[in-house]
């Protein structure tokens, strides 16, 4: 399996420069070389994606996926891991569906640990509806529904997900595939809830390229099963100051993840309609 | 006496449920049918809770107003029941609770009962259920047996607390309970049925939040979730629930979900996505009084339009209600097929009274489940999710199958799953939802989707629709009037049910909402209801309310 045999005939309508395509171009050899190499077969995977510009990924990688609905992603990919824990699932969503439209469920899904994977491609704009802000704007964006300016600051996803529960934390930036391709092979490989932000540049409603450019470095030196060390790292950079901004692997846990005893219940009685009886006498 | 009804009554917290429980028990022993209709307000502690069991030795589905027995563990279960009594009715209390009785009955100090016995207080009830067999004539050996299976803790304890209830009544004993020859069948809950029959329909997993009337299912599922195999989940909120279920049922899960009215809004962007992205679910939507959080604890049956039409877009809706115990197990059984054949959501409409009511269930007549099988994607060719089959139904593959990428999608698409804006390749997605929907309503002109009840000679039809079918049935037999139940709603079997009047010339529809649903529905199909008999306080209709609103109407 090679990246090349990931693609679909699908027409690409994202932006020239847009940031999902470092998405794109990252994830389809991650996939093929878990594939390759006999970890994950490329059918064992499923993609769920939301909508905005970020879910069209779905059509974009011939692989098994369902476009779900804004903002609902996550709970769709936790009934398909429920429902068959053989495959491997993950989230593209948006900052505007993660992080508004579903935060619920995100932060359920951390809690639970479900064993899932979320890719968040946080342009921190609504990019499809042209140009709204979203929970990690920075406070004073202009955005077309707040033109003086957003007035209150943004939430640090990270820092939520990582109170919720979730055993991995993650962010990459739309520049520098190696490290996208790095975080996204370790995400999808960890056992548990994995949560990557991924800083994705919005090149016609939120231009951050050279803001990050001159900010962004990954993480060194850094030991992501320590805790504190994680929860600092992940305050250095709060989404509305110009602190410098680390990138790469923050938090990684062992734990145990919701569902695994479901899997007992993979065996189906073979006579109901015995059972069913047998149910009923208990109500004589 | 044929048949006979016990009213037990007293405040949230008195074990009122359990207590008519084993009442209706003590009567299938005895060989009579079961009908338990349960009222309490949406409360914890205090308030008034009261059980009717009506007890006949011929099927029954739906409870009288006056009662033979009224049991009272407080004051209010007299003065709120007095007007239920007959000349012989018995009355009997617990005199450590009732100071002054409004009427004649007997008192008996059921609370010291209790202490005395070293029983916890609740054992109060049984107590009464002791007097209560005593006057009514009850062998103590059925009232023992019927406790040891149904008391959880300190049976022995209560066991003496009944003892003492059956002595303090010794010398006034009333209208005997004579043995009757209704087969003895397990008495069930509506909620339980539905549940049983998911399962006989082949059901893998249940996702629900809590919301009355329809947390019985969710309870109960989980309680035989070992025994079934099944996985059942409770998610953070209804907009979860629909959308993980879609997920189970990506992966070719067999998937059931239950709410009422409020949890329903909350589904509609599901409902809609299952339409669109083709996704079998199965809906139990327990109806309530509304508007908004309304009664939560009572009977309606003002969702039907609602369930009709529920997400944007226009996409097949299938509605079922079924209107007794039998058809609560079949239909439901039969509905996970029909959900999985088209590939679309259906919706099991229930409501408080179908719900939560408990039945005599006997599952020799509850045989009429068809095999309805979904279309499976046979390995040939390359795989396409939403392949333009017969009948519009595209064959199903699930992930992980090698050679096979399924692409589910909420956009309008192509064949592959691959979105699309193509103006033909709209209208061929929406004229392939429209087929679907087609071969569905010629499916469903083939089940038993229309139900006649009573004189099928008469020109007179009362038409009813879910929980109303047993009273409009038992009224139709005795006053010599036909029934007509539709049990599909959406897509309406309008041929059945053209047949089902054939020779009718005054239609009465009968339900419990303020503005006439299935009159509305029907109308729009071509049929009209002259008279239209409705009841929105949130209570069922009993025999006797019906029949004297049936006079009104001069029936
Ligand atoms: C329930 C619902 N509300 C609103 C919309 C309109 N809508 C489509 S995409 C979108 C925002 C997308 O923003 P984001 O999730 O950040 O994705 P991006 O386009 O930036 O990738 C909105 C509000 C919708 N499709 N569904
Ligand atoms: S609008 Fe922004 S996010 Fe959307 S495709 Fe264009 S650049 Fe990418
Ligand atoms: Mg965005």
């Amino acid at each position: 399996m090679k990246p090349q045999d990931l693609a679909t005939g699908a027409e690409n309508t994202w932006c020239p420069g847009c940031g999902n395509f470092a998405i794109l171009n990252a994830i389809k050899p991650v996939l093929a070389d878990l594939d390759e190499e006999g970890l994950i077969p490329v059918e064992n995977v499923v993609m769920v994606s939301g909508i905005g510009c970020h879910a069209k990924i779905a059509d974009y990688v011939n692989a098994n996926s369902f476009y779900a609905v804004h903002g609902r992603t996550i709970p769709v990919a936790t009934g398909i891991k429920l429902a068959n824990p053989d495959l491997t699932v993950i989230c593209f969503a948006g900052d505007g569906d993660a992080y508004a439209e579903g935060l619920d469920h995100l932060i359920f899904a951390a809690k639970r640990n479900v064993d899932i994977t979320t890719i968040i491609h946080d342009n921190r704009v609504y990019g499809l509806t042209t140009g709204q802000y979203t929970p990690t704007s920075p406070s004073g964006f202009k955005g077309r529904s707040t033109p003086s300016g957003l007035e209150v600051p943004p939430i640090n996803p990270l820092e939520i997900v990582f109170a919720s529960g979730g055993t991995f934390v993650g962010r990459g930036y739309s520049h520098g595939i190696d490290l996208l391709k790095d975080i996204f092979r370790s995400a999808i490989l960890h056992r548990g809830f994995s949560f990557v932000d991924v800083l994705q540049v919005c090149v016609t409603f939120f231009n951050m390229y050279d803001y990050y450019n001159q900010r962004v470095y990954p993480l060194e030196d850094h030991d992501p099963l320590d805790r504190a060390r994680a929860q600092e790292e992940m305050k250095e950079w709060d989404y509305n100051s110009d602190g410098p901004i680390p990138l790469g692997v923050f938090f990684k846990k062992d734990a145990a993840t919701f569902g695994d005893n479901f899997k007992k219940f993979n065996s189906r009685k073979t006579d109901l309609e015995a059972s069913i009886r047998k149910t009923l006498e208990g109500y004589i | 006496m044929d048949e006979s009804s016990v009213l037990i009554g007293g405040k949230a917290g008195d074990g009122i449920t359990e207590a008519g429980m084993i009442i209706a028990r003590l009567f299938n022993k005895l060989g009579y049918c079961l009908y338990q209709y349960l009222d309490y307000p949406s409360l914890i502690r205090g308030g008034h809770n009261f059980a009717i069991i009506r007890a006949a030795e011929k099927k029954v589905g739906a409870h009288r107003d006056e009662v033979d027995y009224l049991l009272a563990l407080n004051q209010d279960a007299i003065d709120l029941h007095k007007w239920r009594l007959k000349e012989n009715s018995i009355v009997i209390y617990d005199s450590d609770e009732v100071k002054s009785p409004s009427m004649e009955g007997i008192g008996l100090p059921f609370k010291t009962f209790a202490e005395e016995a070293k029983a916890p207080k609740i054992a109060r009830n049984v107590g009464l259920i002791g007097a209560f067999a005593g006057a009514a004539g009850i062998e103590e050996e059925v009232v023992e047996e019927v406790l040891r299976k149904e008391v959880p803790k300190s049976v022995d304890e209560n066991l003496e607390v009944a003892r003492r209830g059956r002595q303090g009544i010794e010398g006034r004993e009333g209208m005997k309970v004579e043995r009757r020859s209704y087969p003895c069948c397990p008495v069930v809950t509506g909620n339980e049925l539905l549940a049983l029959g998911l399962l006989r329909g082949g059901l893998d997993a249940y996702v629900a939040y809590p919301m009355t009337p329809s947390s019985g299912i969710l309870h109960f599922l989980a309680k035989v979730a070992d025994e079934f195999s099944i996985k059942v989940v409770h998610p953070e909120n209804e907009i979860a629930v629909i959308l993980m279920a879609q997920g189970f049922a990506y992966a070719g899960k067999k998937v059931a979900l239950g709410t009422s009215g409020g949890g329903f809004c909350l589904m509609a962007e599901g409902m809609s996505l299952a339409g669109m992205a083709e996704m079998p679910l199965v809906v139990v939507l327990s109806q309530r009084p509304g508007p908004s959080t309304g009664v939560p604890t009572y009977t309606a049956q003002s969702d039907l339009h609602f369930a009709m039409n529920a997400g944007q877009g226009e996409f097949p809706h299938l509605v079922v209600a079924p209107g007794d115990a039998e058809q609560a197990f079949c239909w439901s059984a039969t509905i996970v097929g029909l959900a999985w054949k088209y590939q679309i959501p259906g919706i099991l409409l229930s409501d408080k009274t179908l719900s939560e009511t408990a039945y005599s269930f006997n599952i020799e007549e509850a045989r009429d489940v068809p095999d309805i099988k979904p279309v499976i994607w046979d390995g040939g060719g390359e795989y396409e999710r939403y392949a333009p089959g017969d009948d519009g139904i595209s064959p199903l593959a699930f992930p992980p199958r090698p050679g096979a990428v399924v692409k589910a999608n909420s956009y309008s698409h192509l064949a592959s799953g691959i979105t699309t804006e193509d103006p033909r390749e709209i209208e061929t997605v929406q004229d392939k939802l429209l087929r679907k929907e087609e071969g569905l309503r010629r499916e469903v002109e083939r089940l038993a989707s229309v139900r006649t009840y009573g004189d099928g000679g008469s020109s007179t039809a009362l038409l009813c629709w879910g929980s109303n079918k047993g009273v409009s049935a038992e009224l139709g037999e005795e006053l010599g009037l036909r029934v007509v139940q539709p049990v599909v709603l959406n897509p309406f079997p309008a041929n059945r049910f053209r047949e089902a009047l054939r020779g009718v010339d005054r239609t009465v529809s009968v339900e419990t909402n303020s503005t006439g649903q299935l009159a509305r529905l029907i109308r729009y199909h071509g049929f009209e209801a002259d008279d239209s008999i409705l009841k929105y306080d949130g209570r069922p209709f009993s025999v006797d309310d019906l029949e004297s609103r049936l006079k009104e109407v001069a029936i």
